[in-house]
């Protein structure tokens, strides 16, 4: 299963690499990983997109990156309600009879146009990674040429169902 | 005017110290007495510093010798082993200590040095980089980057090293961060926001073991290292006679129950006792304390403690539902949890009949071997150092079938007298881990049990026992072969003895004669004893090569793949 864990760590040399590190020995395969300074600026925060095989397993993980001694709080955010959004930039080969067609198709994404050439034109959007993957999907007959992706960060929602706040493990 | 700036500057002047001068400071505050090192030239500002304050270095002639020293003198004083190499190859030598400190959690503070900081990075002569090196096993590392940091990275690395989980961590010093120099500093105290380990346990989880204990008929303890790095012996004694409930143990973890216990049942796991084997097995209630439950334990886990509710007593979270899923999970120090628990007590179970069965099965499958005349046995030779010591001694084994005879043979009835190399089965540890353990508890006879093989690794160290004269015995279990390997080849490969046969050997006595240290060859029970007995009063190093069997297997013994209750060899 899917699972999204947030990270918060001290902005330290090597943390990040503690951190991925861990991941690899413990042969946890990150999907996506998104890093950035957060309020504080000593403290970062890492967003993680992983594969586990189950619940043990992906409790073992929040525990393993919590014994990390620069890593200051580990959550699961699988089970909550969240926001949580990707950046994609995607670069699409237009002619002059394709262009006006692909406008038209990114509109209810809310995909923004960065770059326009002869052959090409660049495009931003923004959501959560289905959505992006949906617009790559529709985008896809018309030849894509490049895509780069953000990977995902994801906040709590301020308000979380009670019943989906229960930690799945019973360790403290 | 001038007068009084220059008498200022000079008050200023007295005030500055380098980070060599730093360190000693820092190794005096955590009232370090000894270090395990060997000088290179990124560290020979520290060496001078450690010349200046005649601080107690022992020289060993490798790296890896160093810090496993470091090990065996941690494992008995419980003090972190303190250890300093130098740069590049100096550090890469104590990295097999390093994972291995690590995944026994040993308490070590280690420190390299390493390159200038303005040439990090460039490929440098000597420079390895020994931070990312060692990121994935020590619980954490450093590296300096400017002298004023220092004291506070030694006090957090003490402090880690040595609290919740113990742990190796190291600190890389650049070499002109020991020369620099710096003002001295109120200690700024340590900051680490993101370590808090859990000492008390949760007193709901614990009453809910208690209650499962009146539940359970036939409940088991199996206890590991974690008892003895919190020292909870007393309270882990005090606990299973309350309950009665029997006790198995782990490699690690002998020592913390007494053996001569009625309800001790011995070691569990690929070489463990039958009436360990089969209480882990037909338990239904396990309370794992401080044990890991580590494959060569469990065995094959599809079999393992299949009718039992588990209670998972650990400090480190981690742990606990990780190879085993666990009904009570209890994070929390040994000693503290034990104690809680000790004082909930009132009401018992009845295990009376389990109990029984047990004993039964410990008088009825003991651990045994045939003996022959001709041959002296290796099993033999370690209930001979158990008698001529009278059980009171350190001992530090090697990696192989003598380890396993020791641990199964010498009956250990006092905490921190036992010292093995188990999650990384490390050859080459037990010697120089024994010469720590000697610098450690002088006070003690030390003895190391190595195998022929595991001897030839790191018996350069007997160096260290001719320059402090420390009184260590050597005991080389002598099969000529790498005999655990042998046995497996013997038992799974159809005797297919590949690369595993040691016909030729060094002459052990001479060689110790080449280092100025007695030795002596022994193929009978009586010449060993005589020659042990005359070296232990001796107050001198002695190496005694015994030779036995060169067939002997260890038994019993749980095939890779196989259940606890699979043993074979049995009866012997
Ligand atoms: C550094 C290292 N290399 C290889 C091994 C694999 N190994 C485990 S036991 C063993 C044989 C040890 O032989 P010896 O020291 O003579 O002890 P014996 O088993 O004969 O008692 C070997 C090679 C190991 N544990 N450690
Ligand atoms: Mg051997």
């Amino acid at each position: 299963m899917r699972r999204i864990i947030s990270a918060t760590v001290l902005n330290e040399s090597g943390v990040l690499n503690r951190l991925t590190g861990l991941l690899t020995k413990r042969q946890f395969n990150i999907e996506n990983i998104t890093v950035g300074h957060t309020e504080d600026p000593a403290v970062s925060k890492v967003t993680l997109t992983v594969w586990v095989e189950d619940d043990r397993k992906a409790e073992q993980l929040v525990k393993q990156l919590h014994k990390q001694i620069n890593i200051l709080k580990v959550r699961d955010l699988t089970n909550m309600a969240l926001v949580s959004r990707e950046l994609a930039l995607i670069k699409v080969l237009t002619t002059p009879d394709t262009r006006s067609e692909i406008k038209m198709l990114i509109e209810p994404f809310r995909a923004t146009v960065l770059d326009v050439s002869l052959e090409n034109v660049t495009l931003e959007v923004t959501g959560d990674s289905e959505k992006i993957d949906a617009l790559i999907e529709l985008l896809r007959p018309y030849g894509i040429k490049e895509i780069s992706r953000t990977g995902v960060t994801a906040i709590p929602r301020g308000t979380q169902k009670k019943v989906l706040e229960l930690h799945p493990y019973s360790i403290m | 005017m001038k007068a009084s700036w220059v008498a200022e500057k000079n008050s200023v002047e007295t005030s500055l110290v380098s980070g060599a001068e730093l360190f000693i400071q820092g190794l005096q505050n955590e009232e370090v007495d000894v270090l395990f090192g060997y000088p290179g030239g990124a560290v020979l500002p520290i060496y001078d510093a450690l010349y200046k304050a005649e601080m107690k270095h022992v020289l060993t002639r490798h790296e890896q010798g160093a810090i496993h020293a470091a090990q065996g003198y941690a494992r008995v004083t419980g003090k972190p082993g303190v250890v300093l190499a130098t740069s590049g190859p100096g550090a890469t030598n104590l990295v097999t200590g390093i994972a291995d400190a690590m995944i026994d959690s040993i308490p070590l503070v280690i420190f390299t040095g390493q390159v200038a900081t303005n040439v990090i990075g460039t490929d440098a002569f000597q420079e390895a980089d020994i931070v990312g090196i060692t990121m994935p096993i020590t619980k954490h590392n450093y590296q300096v980057q400017r002298a004023e940091d220092l004291p506070r990275i030694m006090k957090e690395a003490f402090h880690i090293a040595n609290t919740g989980r113990k742990g190796p961590v190291l600190i890389d010093i650049p070499k002109d961060v020991a020369v620099k120099t710096t003002e001295v500093k109120e200690h700024p105290g340590i900051h680490l926001p993101g370590y808090q380990p859990t000492l008390k346990p949760n007193i709901l989880q614990v009453k809910r073991l208690n209650e499962a204990l009146l539940q359970a008929k036939k409940p088991v303890l199996l206890t590991g290292a974690g008892v003895l790095a919190a020292k909870a012996e007393k309270e882990l004694a005090a606990f299973a006679e309350y309950h009665q409930i029997p006790v198995a143990q782990t490699l690690l973890g002998l020592g913390g129950f007494a053996a001569e216990h009625p309800l001790c049942l011995g070691m569990a796991g690929m070489h463990g006792t039958y009436a360990a084997n089969m209480a882990l097995y037909d338990c239904d209630l396990l309370i794992g304390v401080g044990a890991r439950f580590d494959d060569r334990l469990t065995g094959n886990l599809d079999h393992f403690a299949k009718k039992a509710m588990i209670a998972h007593i650990d400090i480190d979270p981690a742990e606990i539902g990780k190879n085993v899923p666990t009904e009570i999970p209890i994070v929390g120090c040994a000693k503290e949890t034990l104690s809680a628990l000790n004082q909930i007590a009132a009401d018992k179970g009845d295990y009376s009949d389990w109990v029984i069965q047990l004993s039964q099965f410990k008088s009825e499958y003991p651990l045994t071997y045939k003996t022959n005349e001709s041959e002296l046995k290796p099993q033999k030779l370690m209930q001979i150092l158990h008698e001529v010591t009278q059980g009171g001694a350190i001992v530090a084994t090697d990696v192989g079938q003598h380890q396993m005879w020791a641990a199964q043979y010498y009956r250990f009835s006092d905490p921190n007298r036992w010292i093995t190399s188990g999650g990384l089965g490390t050859m080459g540890f037990g010697f120089p881990a024994a010469i720590g353990a000697k610098v450690g508890r002088p006070e003690l006879p030390v003895i190391a049990v190595v195998g022929d093989g595991g001897f030839q690794m790191t018996l350069q160290e007997l160096g260290v026992l001719q320059d402090w004269g420390l009184p260590v015995i050597v005991v080389i279990v002598n099969n000529k072969s790498l005999g655990m390997v042998r046995q497996w080849q013997e038992i799974f490969y159809e005797k297919r003895f590949s690369h595993s046969l040691l016909d030729i050997q060094p002459d052990f006595v001479k060689l110790a004669s080449a280092y100025g240290i007695d030795g002596k060859l022994a193929t009978t029970e009586e010449e060993v004893r005589e020659a042990l007995t005359a070296a232990l009063a001796s107050k001198k190093p002695f190496v005694l090569d015994c030779v036995v069997s060169a067939d002997e297997n260890v038994y019993p013994m749980i095939a890779p793949g196989k259940g606890l209750h699979e043993m074979i060899g049995v009866r012997g």
